[in-house]
């Protein structure tokens, strides 16, 4: 009996110790971070463009361009990605072919690196459908890459709905449609959202496949069919052709705050919409 | 008893799950105004009879059904027959009582708003009608927009039935509701059956033979997916004219 206590104990602390590792990386990674960055964030930093390449000046547009890349692919994946969910987990026969082939395609989307869609939308949206370095162009490329992860998530969340939801409605005398609107969404949300907010940090976080599509302009983006540079664009390059370490860390700390930021409100916005339904 | 009027009628009915006949020709009446419960060993089809009678097998993949069955003398299996009519007539409350994650008032509010009803001081009738009608009114009346889900077991199944109620259903159909509960709860909720049966025909699938002898009307006694014996309740426990219906109500098998 002793014993088996003392090796209880023992795996508990050694399972502590896994999560402490993890809370230790993330916290240094950011502290380190912070430490670097803080010195280049001003309010200029925050609201001025950037001037000589980056050299001077702020990181405006490029926090712009960010959410603004970021908020037209999520317009674009969202609906796609929770109604082919829909379609998969409520209107398709669970033998049906073209089900199958849905979620076979879902899933080896969601294996293919981030390069290779910012390859393919080069080729297909920036040159054969001539829409050049734009808005448009990176955002539809992010849109097909984080797709699969919207899906996915959204047709899990849907199947994790109790099977006694859908019966009752139905036996009520509710349609389909009506059962996938009133019941199971609002209660398969959650786990939509946390879905979205996977994609907003991959999208937020992609480099190469935007500089491919949505090229580096520096200028403030209006129109979707205005090229861009987003965050992560801009410290990729302000590293890698030392342009300024200390602004590079400066952009890398603005971007992890609008992550959280962006998180935040996501899980606001959550409690709020749960709260009214319930 | 002296005859009654008809509500529902089943005709040669069989069910197939792809090869596995769960349902071998059943002829049953089910009288207007009256309760009727089935009953028989697990497997032996009486759920899957209950399901047929608002044709909630046809969500089941895989499913076919044989025969007829007629409410007010219309069959139900035609082409024609609108499923989301006929389910609005005949209502069903399931074994586990499943409250959607809303306030109780948007749970009785569920049905009458998916017909089509908006306006709030119809809707507001319907929801205290309804919610009397299941002896609920009186412990929640007063919190109605309070989350279904942390009611106890016994009242979110009676909130299940004030649901049903609201849509106005001719027959209400009931899958052992009462195995999720503990016994006050069960108790609340016969006494309901006994009362909702002046307004309504009610169809009840359970496993205690205790409780069909206690509400019902009639039994019916399945075995294997065949009716073996149908009679009024009376009739059928005391005398029952089939020896397997003896040996299953007096607790040989089962």
């Amino acid at each position: 009996m002793a014993k088996n206590k003392w090796y209880d104990r023992m795996i508990t602390a050694a399972f502590w110790s896994a999560g402490l590792f993890i809370v230790l990386i993330l916290a240094s990674i950011i502290a380190y971070i912070a430490v670097k960055g803080i010195s280049a964030i001003s309010l200029d930093f925050i609201l001025q463009p950037p001037s000589r390449a980056g050299r001077a000046g702020g990181i405006s547009t490029t926090i712009v361009s960010t959410v603004y890349l970021t908020l037209m692919s999520l317009l674009i994946a969202v609906p796609v990605g929770v109604g082919s969910a829909i379609y998969l987990q409520e209107y398709a026969h669970s033998q049906s072919r073209f089900g199958r082939l849905v979620n076979l395609i879902a899933e080896t989307l969601a294996g293919i690196p981030s390069i290779v869609f910012g390859l393919f939308g080069f080729v297909f949206f920036v040159v054969f459908l001539d829409l050049g370095w734009s808005i448009l162009s990176g955002s539809l490329t992010l849109a097909i890459m984080i797709l699969p992860t919207i899906t996915r998530t959204a047709q899990e969340a849907i199947l994790a709905v109790a099977h006694e939801y859908r019966e009752n409605s139905l036996a009520l005398g509710a349609s389909r449609w009506q059962t996938v609107s009133r019941v199971i969404l609002p209660s398969a949300l959650p786990g939509i959202v946390t879905g979205i907010i996977l994609s907003i940090g991959r999208a937020v976080g992609e480099t190469a496949a935007i500089i491919l599509t949505a090229g580096s302009s520096l200028g403030m983006p209006i129109a979707p069919s205005d090229p861009a540079r987003t965050m992560a664009v801009h410290l990729y390059l302000m590293a890698m052709e030392g342009i300024s370490a200390e602004r590079a860390f400066g952009t890398a700390l603005l971007l992890v705050i609008l992550i959280v930021i962006i998180n935040y409100l996501a899980n606001l916005s959550l409690k709020r919409f749960s709260q009214a339904v319930r | 008893m002296e005859p009654k009027k008809m509500k529902m009628r089943s005709e040669g009915l069989a069910v197939f799950y792809q090869q596995y006949q769960a349902l071998r020709g059943i002829d049953m009446n089910i009288a207007a105004n009256r309760v009727t419960a089935l009953i028989g060993p697990s497997g032996c089809g009486k759920s899957t009879f209950l399901r047929t009678l608002n044709r909630m097998n046809d969500l089941v993949e895989g499913t076919t059904i044989k025969g007829q069955v007629y409410l007010d003398e219309v069959p139900i299996y035609d082409k024609e027959v609108d499923v989301v009519g006929l389910r609005k007539r005949v209502g069903m409350v399931f074994q586990k009582p499943s409250v959607f994650p809303m306030s109780i008032y948007d749970n009785v509010a569920y049905g009458p708003r998916i017909h089509g009803i908006k306006n709030r001081s119809h809707l507001d009738e319907i929801v205290e009608k309804s919610l009397k009608a299941a002896n609920l009114w009186d412990e929640m009346g007063s919190r109605l927009n309070s989350p279904a889900n942390r009611m106890s077991g016994g009242q979110q199944q009676r909130l299940v039935i004030a649901r049903v109620l609201a849509v106005d259903p001719e027959v209400i159909l009931m899958d052992e509701p009462a195995s999720a509960l503990d016994p006050i709860s069960t108790a609340k909720l016969e006494e309901l059956i006994s009362e909702l049966k002046k307004n309504y025909t009610i169809v009840i699938v359970t496993h205690n033979m205790q409780q069909a002898a206690r509400v019902s009307d009639y039994t019916g006694f399945f075995l294997s997916g065949a009716l073996i014996e149908f009679n009024t309740t009376s009739e059928l426990f005391v005398n029952p004219a089939n020896r397997q219906t003896e040996d299953y109500i007096t607790g040989r098998f089962g």
